[in-house]
């Protein structure tokens, strides 16, 4: 059985639009150990399938299928069990650590309370793990810190103070909703490379939810892009970054500034970010792809294993070679 | 756009652009105050306050005209009956057989142009106090807010029956002296408001375009602050109706024959016990005002509030 | 007439304090916050000059004290050869005709309550007051036509728009006086990254265009890359590497350059996995106590006694680099 199974998940939420369906059709499985990266721009859906795994959506929202923990349904529990499950065995850190720490209480007080509710620590206990786990996280004099305030802390060590949090209860799955886009690129380093020395100790799973294809490329093994709240592509790391079959892949991919590149402009796809509220019958990428026909608009590609490669889903009417194409003439400029 | 070559696309999009144009009108667009407006209007409770408060204007203003009964008009064979429709006395007669439903109306009159005139005062003496001290910052606007917390310091009953004892109870002065007193809330908050504005991206923008300041102030900033504005106004009315008649009740305000709210539920309170309806009506009417101005205040701040833009 | 290679912008030894309150009482000493403490380089006609550096290194106070939104403590900006600090106001407004600003946040620098029409105008109704109407609406939507908006939208508002269009109406409104700079404080960083590339196309296409010098901030050095001829490095206040682009990312000299470089990730697994990154000790220092000497001394990996002791300057060390360091 697998540590996390997400059959057919989908969010939909009551606005003054109407019904906003802002997730569509998300399956995954997630064993120990491994890293999945859920990658997607605004609009994508990426954030809302994670908040509601974790019974964390807005009041109008509602999440629809499955969500497997170990063979339990995280969306059907009550929360009295799914406070059992959330902080303990499924643990969460957020994007900006300023907001997600209460700035009235000392980290002290917010990591033992973690641990004296989910394992029943007493307050010394609770303390002096708090301490270890701080340490762990490299953060410089953590006895001494811990008492202070998060405002304390400077950007990148609140967000070690947030992943010291989640580690408390020696969870087995982690997600980090984009834990690093509110951080200098020099103290993103530091922190995915805690994650990674995290993962390597404690063997848990990870799901990192970014829209930086840079820190998915150094971090996780399996990639899921989304787009307006659908599946785009999905498969191992390496066949998404080499072998990119879905047109909104090969240009998000393309549209990156990178380091490595020579010096040709970058590609940009054409359009803007989907209005949830009036996506297409068809493709939600169909508004924007330079290869969409008439098909793509008004009938939703499935999403199939790729003739290429059976491990690759991808939700695309065009063929995996017209993709390639379009790949290799470095295609559009907009 | 599916074009490699970059002058062939922008020149289909420059003919397609003109095609569109010749065939199309300038869209326009959908600007926040008409957003607001949209949002205030499915405000049921605002809007049937709006519509009730609306009411009770038109009567206040024409009724006394199209009533029999004058205001001042003692009527000693008509003392003290109760409501009835006999006569007209939908309201019933006080001591003196003056008809309750049209004193009702005279001292409406009065006590929301009292309102209205001593809120004008008192908001526009608020935002030039406000804006002032938040645009020019540092030590002028120390110095304002200062003053403003000292006037909150004072207190202005006291003021106020000083001042009436002093200057005699003219329906000028007592507007002044309300005025004196209800200022202070909307300087604050116009303060607050500049000092948010002045930091806001698209001020320093304009100061990065060489916008002159004189400009600054009245295209970006004022518009911008009538937001909130509005909203205080709503809620600076019934606080000023409520002064003038708790003064009228304490026999400083507007002076007899003339009459409002405050004096009529004053005169109602002394019998009370005898012939309610003296106290009901006009007090009834006044709770009425007042709720109307409540929702509709809450209904303005609903409408405006920025997170729903 | 001005020589082409005369640079448009001089700016030398510029420095930004600002004096911070350390108590509430009145009386207590006031610290001094160095948020710029001595930046020079030069802007040529149709150059883009990069600014990358991460918080707190002053690039965004930079920008705005060359356009004087922000008054310079110390130092000189000298615009078209003419001296402009402590100069007029008259001389601002004068000069601000020519330089033009893009801010990071695109609906924010926008007024809610206009129109774009208004939004795009306003330069031209206060530095050309003299313009007819027609003739202002006519500039406003050649210009939207040219950053890819179109001119029928002209009577919506900023919130109707999305974050790229909104981006597109600031440039709009920074070029419709076609300046001879625009200084763009982080243009795309609110943006998601298939519209930043439009954007960074777009500025580029226009540069090209209307042969105008960019001065582009931005925290990322991979951003940077694909728009600027030349790099200035900052950090916490001071420069640490100006150099043209091709030497910057092949042989960074700096440091902190050298760090920067190896710590953005590149979406590339294989590269990635390989790649050994040059992580950086500590946090950074407060502004209001930078450590003597050299600034980056307590999170370099190379740090040794003298630079404790010296400032470096900021050195030129062949035709391509310049760096602030003792060892480079």
């Amino acid at each position: 059985m697998s540590l996390i199974e997400v059959n057919n998940l989908g969010v939909q939420f009551k606005t003054q639009d109407g019904l906003v369906y802002a997730v569509n059709g998300i399956n995954f499985a997630l064993e120990r150990g491994q890293t999945l990266g859920i990658v997607g721009e605004s609009g994508s859906g990426k954030s809302q399938s994670v908040l509601a795994m974790m019974g964390l959506l807005a009041g109008n929202g509602k999440a629809t299928g499955q969500a497997l923990y170990k063979g339990q349904d995280l969306l059907a529990m009550k929360p009295a069990e799914l406070n059992k499950i959330r902080g303990n065995r499924v643990a969460m850190i957020f994007q900006d650590p300023m907001t997600s720490l209460n700035p009235y209480l000392t980290v002290e007080r917010q990591m033992t309370e973690v641990l004296q509710f989910h394992k029943g620590f007493d307050r010394k206990s609770a303390r002096a793990r708090s301490v270890q786990l701080l340490d762990a996280v490299k953060i410089p004099e953590a006895a001494r810190r811990i008492t202070m305030y998060p405002h304390e802390f400077s950007g990148g060590m609140r967000q070690r103070v947030m992943i010291a949090m989640a580690l408390l209860c020696e969870p087995e799955v982690l997600i980090a909703d984009e834990p690093t886009t509110a951080l200098d690129v020099t103290v993103q380093a530091q922190i995915i490379a805690l994650l990674r020395d995290l993962q390597r100790d404690f063997g848990t799973a990870i799901i990192m939810i970014t829209h930086d294809l840079g820190v998915v490329a150094g971090l996780c093994d399996e990639v899921m892009v989304l787009y307006g709240g659908r599946v785009m592509e999905q498969g191992s790391a390496d066949s998404i970054f080499y072998g990119a079959s879905h047109p909104y892949t090969v240009g998000l991919l393309g549209a990156i500034p990178r380091l490595d590149a020579g010096d040709e402009a970058l590609v940009a796809i054409p359009g803007s970010p989907p209005n949830m509220a009036r996506l297409p019958e068809g493709c939600p990428f169909s508004e924007r792809c330079t290869l969409a026909s008439a098909q793509c608009r008004d009938v939703m590609p499935a999403l199939l294993p790729a003739a290429h490669n059976p491990a690759v889903l991808r939700a695309c009417h065009k063929s995996v070679e017209a993709v390639s194409e379009l790949a290799a003439k470095g295609a559009i400029h907009a | 756009m599916l074009f490699k070559n970059k002058d062939k696309q922008d020149q289909l999009v420059a003919a397609l652009g003109r095609a569109v144009e010749s065939a199309a009108a300038d869209i326009h667009g959908r600007s926040p105050w008409a957003d607001a407006r949209g949002r205030f209007l499915r405000n049921k409770a605002a809007v049937f306050s709006l519509g009730l408060l609306a009411f009770i204007t038109v009567c206040c203003v024409v009724g006394p005209w199209l009533l029999p009964n004058a205001f001042d008009a003692a009527d000693w064979d008509a003392m003290s009956l109760p409501p009835m429709l006999k006569g007209w006395h939908f309201f019933g007669t006080d001591e003196s057989g003056r008809d309750l439903l049209v004193r009702s109306l005279v001292g409406g009159r009065v006590s929301l142009l009292v309102g209205f005139l001593a809120t004008l005062s008192a908001v526009t003496l608020g935002i030039v106090w406000g804006a002032t001290a938040g645009f020019i910052g540092g030590k002028v606007d120390a110095f304002m807010m200062r003053v403003v917390d000292m006037m909150y310091a004072v207190p202005y009953l006291l003021i106020a029956i000083l001042m009436v004892t002093i200057l005699g109870r003219a329906f000028y002065l007592v507007v002044i002296t309300i005025t004196v007193f209800s200022w202070m809330d909307m300087a604050r908050v116009v303060r607050g408001q500049t000092l948010s504005l002045r930091s806001k991206e698209f001020i320093e923008a304009a100061r990065a375009l060489g916008v002159p300041t004189r400009r600054i102030i009245f295209q970006h900033i004022v518009p911008n602050l009538l937001g909130i504005v509005v909203i205080y106004t709503t809620v600076t009315v019934p606080a000023v109706i409520l002064v003038e008649s708790v003064l009228s009740f304490l026999g400083l305000g507007i002076q007899e024959p003339m009459t409002s709210w405050g004096v009529l539920i004053h005169d109602g309170a002394s019998v009370m016990e005898v012939s309610s309806w003296m106290l009901l009506f006009p007090a009834g009417l006044l709770s009425l005002t007042l709720y109307c101005f409540n929702y509709i205040g809450d209904g303005l701040r609903d409408a405006l509030d920025p997170k729903e833009r | 007439m001005r020589d082409a290679s005369q640079p448009i912008l001089s700016v030398r030894d510029l420095k930004v304090h600002f004096k911070v309150k350390s108590g509430a009482w009145p009386w207590s000493p006031a610290r001094t916050l160095k948020a710029v403490d001595g930046v020079s380089f030069d802007i040529h006609a149709g150059e883009t000059l990069g600014v990358v550096g991460e918080s707190g290194c002053g690039k965004s106070t930079l920008a705005r004290a060359v356009l004087n939104l922000i008054p310079a403590t110390a130092g000189s900006i000298a615009w078209m050869g003419q001296e402009m600090t402590g100069a007029s106001s008259q001389a601002w407004q004068t000069a601000r005709a020519d330089i033009q600003m893009i801010f990071q946040d695109p609906l924010a620098s926008l007024d809610p309550r206009m129109p774009i029409a208004q939004i795009i105008a306003e330069p031209l109704r206060t530095h050309r007051p003299g313009m007819p109407e027609a003739e202002v609406m006519q500039r406003v939507k050649a210009m939207m036509g040219r950053v890819g908006l179109m001119p029928q939208q002209i009577n919506r508002y900023p919130h109707e728009f999305s974050g790229g269009q909104c981006q597109r109406i600031g440039i709009a409104r920074a070029l419709i006086l076609e300046p001879k700079l625009i200084i763009c404080d982080e243009p795309v960083s609110a943006l998601d990254v298939s519209i930043q590339a439009q954007i960074i196309n777009l500025l580029k296409a226009l540069q090209k265009s209307m042969g105008l010098a960019l001065i582009f901030i931005a925290h990322d050095l991979a951003v940077v890359k694909h728009i600027s001829d030349r790099i200035l490095v900052m950090y916490l206040g001071h420069e640490m590497e100006v150099a043209k682009k091709k030497a910057l990312y092949a042989a960074p000299r700096h440091p902190y350059t050298q760090a920067l470089l190896s710590a953005i990730p590149i979406p590339d697994p294989a590269l990635e996995r390989k790649k050994v990154i040059q992580l950086l000790q500590g946090d950074l220092p407060s502004p209001m106590s930078p450590p003597s000497g050299c600034v980056f001394r307590t999170r370099c990996p190379r740090a040794i006694t003298r630079c404790a002791e010296e400032v470096p300057e900021l050195r030129r060390l062949d035709d391509q680099t310049e760096a602030a360091c003792l060892l480079a």
